[in-house]
């Protein structure tokens, strides 16, 4: 079903849809389970953030909020077109606009997040840590 | 050249009340994810970075007032209620049958599963907190 539909902007923004829901599904099975494990045996948390903080885990953690800002934006675009059907027409346009603003709102939290992976300070700091 | 609108997601399903009122659901609760899923992303991976994020920091920061676990508990019953669902039209794309029958039952006991463990979490993490 995924190869053999003709590819174009509203078959590929489908295949990006379901192939980062599916991600973003097996992720919180994890996350639901790290943050459990976090209540009942904190010192086991703990060690798996290493894995999380480092370099590997930094890629990975992109990659999530890749597929969460995607899924997010392109399910906007789904309510949009459900909603207010004569949007349908301007799917690719809207397709495109959420690619603006998924390079616009994604890069400066990319760069935040891949930062310490090259040794180097996050850009931006909110007196947090 | 007729123009040929292209599907935008599932179709609004006619005739069950039932699948119609999950189509409605997934609608909502996806808007709901869009702010508290998002901004929760944005808490943990921007504000501040995972590597601090010990158990005793989600106590004593994240978890530290009630209506920060409250609307936590909220984006969980959310992201259970879509992720699961979603799922499971992806089930019912692929499968047919008794596979379909026995994948969608397993998710329906995963959605219980990881609701209550994520509940446990989120109320029992040193509960009573401060106020």
């Amino acid at each position: 079903m995924l190869l053999r539909y003709r590819g174009s902007e509203g078959m590929l923004a489908w295949a990006f849809h379901r192939i980062s829901g599916v991600a973003i599904w097996a992720f919180i099975l994890l996350h639901v389970f790290d943050i459990w494990l976090a209540s009942v045996n904190p010192p086991v948390y703990d060690e798996l953030l290493t894995i999380y903080g480092s370099p590997g885990g930094r890629v990975v953690e992109s990659l999530l909020g890749a597929a969460l800002l995607y899924h997010a934006l392109n399910g906007l675009r789904i309510i949009i077109m459900d909603f207010w059907p004569s949007m349908t027409r301007y799917h690719k346009q809207l397709w495109y606009a959420n690619w603006v603003l998924f390079a616009v709102i994604g890069l400066p939290i990319l760069v935040q997040i891949m930062a310490p992976a090259f040794g180097l300070k996050p850009p931006f700091s909110f007196g947090g840590q | 050249m007729a123009i040929r609108p292209s599907q935008p997601s599932r179709i609004r399903p006619t005739g069950s009340g039932w699948e119609l009122a999950i189509w409605y659901l997934m609608r909502l609760t996806g808007l709901g994810l869009f702010v508290t899923a998002l901004a929760h992303y944005i808490i943990v991976h921007f504000l501040y970075d995972p590597k601090d994020q010990t158990a005793q920091w989600i106590l004593d920061e994240r978890w530290g007032n009630i209506a920060w676990r409250t609307a936590d508990w909220l984006m969980l019953s959310f992201v259970v209620f879509h992720a699961f669902m979603g799922m499971r039209t992806v089930v019912q794309d692929y499968t047919k049958g008794g596979v379909r029958t026995a994948l969608t039952m397993l998710l329906y006991l995963g959605a219980i599963v990881i609701f209550v463990m994520g509940t446990i979490a989120v109320m029992t993490l040193s509960f009573p907190v401060r106020p």
